[in-house]
């Protein structure tokens, strides 16, 4: 019993004065720290580690050069484990360790729990990966950034695509009735809905059934300008098929489930004239290529999750901080709005809601057998 | 009343009620002679939609002619699948004659999981483009909205097919003693038919009009994979029922009924629920006429 009680005033005042000397050297001012949170153990891990991998190549790079306004720049990696309420204290640990600025977290859920903490104290923080659409949309958190395209992009593209170029007025949605059909599918009426064009039509569809003639008959009665499909290539590659032996010119419109080599395949001349929306290829990118190559020699593997964009994500905000001069919150915050950067994901910027410019989205549209870009 | 539209569905309606008549058949014929739900009935169809692919395919870069391809790619379907059937009864059916039912309705459940994996593995996961092999000619042109010619050629093929069946088993010898085998297998044995040979047919007979519709579908809906047999397998054996299981005439009724009320559902109500309200409708019937449409309850002897 003594001798427990012993050991544990040893591990205890080891540990205290561990933590004394880590918070002793983080206000070392010589250095700009760039904090990178995310989950890096539990189930979640592989979406997290990528981003710590990809800071420490970008930083390294960076140091050879001479680091950032002088001073070399320093790695605070804290783990969070994906979980909102691990998140908050995740987040206060990397602002008393003195981060400037901070790259995370990964999960939306946990991104939202420690923005507050970071608003608080000022400190700008950029997601890789956290698509909730509210994150930058609401306007709740100013100082949030991020590298990856929101939830509900891709249907606003959709909608801003064929009520300015396609001109419609009147639509139909269908969906395979799956989490990912019918969840872009709602999006979608429900940016249709807001820009005034009439939704006549929002159905789902059983998927593997034999045929879908009654609901192409259905929308060809409802006289619309176009369909729009969310959900995955198979069906869609029917309804598509029945709506042109039908006779029917109306137009068709899919999200990335149905951007893929076999919807052309097996559909055919049928696909041809189809408007798809999908990721932006980043895979030709020099900077991508580059950086991919970093990381094998790095670390002998491939890049995993959301690799490109943390990537991007270090780039952009170290260079804010060299454009601007300072760690300043708003000398970077608007170096961040106003400053283009070469990055794997192509030339960014970022909006006035944070979320970054010219990544994301395109339409595509099936022309000849395969998908030319159409914006 | 919007007649065009009413038109349409119903047209509609026969097209997809014709396939699923063309493969209640197998289910109702082999469960009047064996009591045996064949579960691995719809993968039938199945493989008698890619042996025509893959005949067609083979064909087309030989440089064949479209009929040609057409008569030869069928045939090759029908061939093929009528050998599986055979075999399957042969390897799962028939050792388990004298088992409980429920031992060969396993074999059956065991039969379909293999030749969807075996298609998986020795074909492909992917959607395969299917040739048109019907082709889409122009025929009633300022009306081809209503009905493509490839619908017209599923009716048409579906309605000679039956007219065929029901001569083969009203008229000719082997008719008879499947007809005689359905209402006594003990005493038809003791008369002199060869069952083994009755059942064989059965199932060959059974099979060859799935791999018809298993040809006619593929070849309008343009694609197939190894797992289009099994919903299509259970609407089938839907119709079969509510036809009343065991009745030919019953099998091919069931499947127009079943066609007519997904259709005309999904295109007055929504679509969202066109599986439910078929499986609702299926449960009125038999609430009102347990053994189906046109089956007939029949007393056991004791």
């Amino acid at each position: 019993m003594k001798n427990t009680i012993g050991k544990l005033f040893c591990i205890l005042t080891t540990g205290l004065l561990l933590m004394y000397s880590i918070h002793g050297c983080s206000f070392a001012p010589d250095t700009i720290n760039l904090g990178v949170a995310g989950a890096h153990s539990g189930d979640l891990a592989s979406y997290g580690l990528p981003t710590v991998k990809a800071a420490e190549i970008v930083i390294k790079e960076i140091n050879a050069k001479g680091g950032v306004l002088g001073k070399k720049v320093r790695l605070l990696v804290e783990d969070d484990v994906c979980k909102p309420e691990i998140a908050t204290n995740t987040a206060t640990k990397l602002i008393s360790k003195g981060a400037h600025v901070v790259i995370g977290h990964i999960c939306s859920g946990a991104t939202k729990a420690a923005l507050g903490i970071y608003k608080e104290s000022s400190i700008i923080c950029m997601s890789p990966s956290a698509t909730n659409t509210d994150l930058t949309l609401s306007g709740d958190y100013p100082n949030f950034y991020r590298t990856i395209a929101y939830d509900d992009a891709q249907a606003q593209l959709q909608v801003n695509y064929a009520t300015k170029i396609l001109k419609v007025k009147k639509v139909a949605v269908l969906h395979d009735k799956g989490d990912y059909g019918k969840g872009q599918a709602e999006l979608s009426k429900k940016y249709f809905e807001k820009s005034g064009v009439k939704v006549v039509l929002f159905q789902g569809v059983t998927p593997g059934a034999l045929d879908y003639t009654a609901i192409v008959t259905k929308v060809k009665r409802e006289k619309v300008d176009l369909v729009v499909w969310g959900g995955y290539h198979p069906e869609a590659s029917k309804i598509i098929s029945k709506m042109r032996k039908n006779r029917m010119k109306t137009g068709f419109m899919g999200a990335d489930g149905l951007k893929d080599k076999t919807f052309i395949k097996v559909a055919g001349k049928n696909a041809e004239g189809a408007y798809v929306t999908g990721p932006r290829d980043v895979s030709k990118n020099p900077l991508a290529i580059a950086s991919k190559e970093a990381h094998r020699k790095a670390y002998s593997s491939d890049p995993g999750a959301f690799f490109d964009s943390a990537y991007a994500a270090a780039q952009a905000l170290l260079n804010a901080i060299e454009k601007a001069g300072s760690t300043d919150y708003s000398a970077v915050s608007k170096a961040l709005k106003t400053e283009y950067i070469e990055t794997p994901l192509g030339k960014i910027s970022f909006d006035k809601n944070g979320d970054a410019t010219g990544i994301g989205f395109s339409v595509y549209q099936v022309k000849n057998g395969v998908f030319v870009e159409v914006n | 009343m919007d007649w065009e539209y009413f038109l349409e569905l119903f047209l509609g309606g026969i097209t997809r009620g014709s396939i699923y008549a063309l493969i209640a058949l197998g289910y109702t014929m082999v469960y009047g002679i064996i009591e045996l739900i064949n579960f691995a009935h719809g993968e039938i169809y199945m493989i008698g939609a890619f042996t025509a692919l893959i005949i067609a395919t083979v064909l087309t870069m030989a440089g064949f002619n479209q009929v040609a391809i057409v008569v030869i790619a069928s045939g090759a379907a029908v061939l093929y699948s009528c050998a599986y059937g055979f075999t399957i009864e042969k390897l799962a059916y028939k050792p388990l004659r004298n088992a409980p039912r429920l031992s060969a309705l396993i074999s059956a459940i065991g039969m379909s999981l293999f030749l969807q994996n075996y298609v998986l593995l020795a074909q492909t996961s992917d959607f395969l483009p299917f040739p048109s092999l019907i082709p889409d000619f122009e025929f009633w042109e300022p009306y081809a909205h209503i009905i493509s010619s490839q619908e017209l050629v599923i009716i048409i093929t579906t309605a000679i097919v039956m007219i065929l069946l029901t001569f083969l088993i009203k008229f000719s010898k082997i008719g008879k003693a499947m007809r005689a085998t359905a209402q006594d297998m003990n005493m038809a044995m003791l008369l002199g038919v060869d069952v083994n040979l009755v059942i064989s047919a059965t199932f060959i007979i059974g099979s060859a009009t799935a791999a018809i519709g298993g040809v006619l579908i593929a070849s309008h809906m343009g694609q197939i994979n190894f797992y289009i047999g099994f919903i299509v397998g259970i609407k089938a054996f839907v119709a079969a029922v509510l036809g009343g299981i065991g009745s030919i005439p019953g099998a091919v009724l069931g499947g127009l009924v079943l066609g007519w009320t997904e259709s005309f559902f999904a295109g007055y109500v929504s679509s969202d629920y066109e599986d439910v309200f078929a499986f609702i409708f299926l449960v009125f019937i038999l609430v009102f006429r347990p053994s189906g449409i046109l089956g007939r309850s029949v007393s056991r002897k004791v």
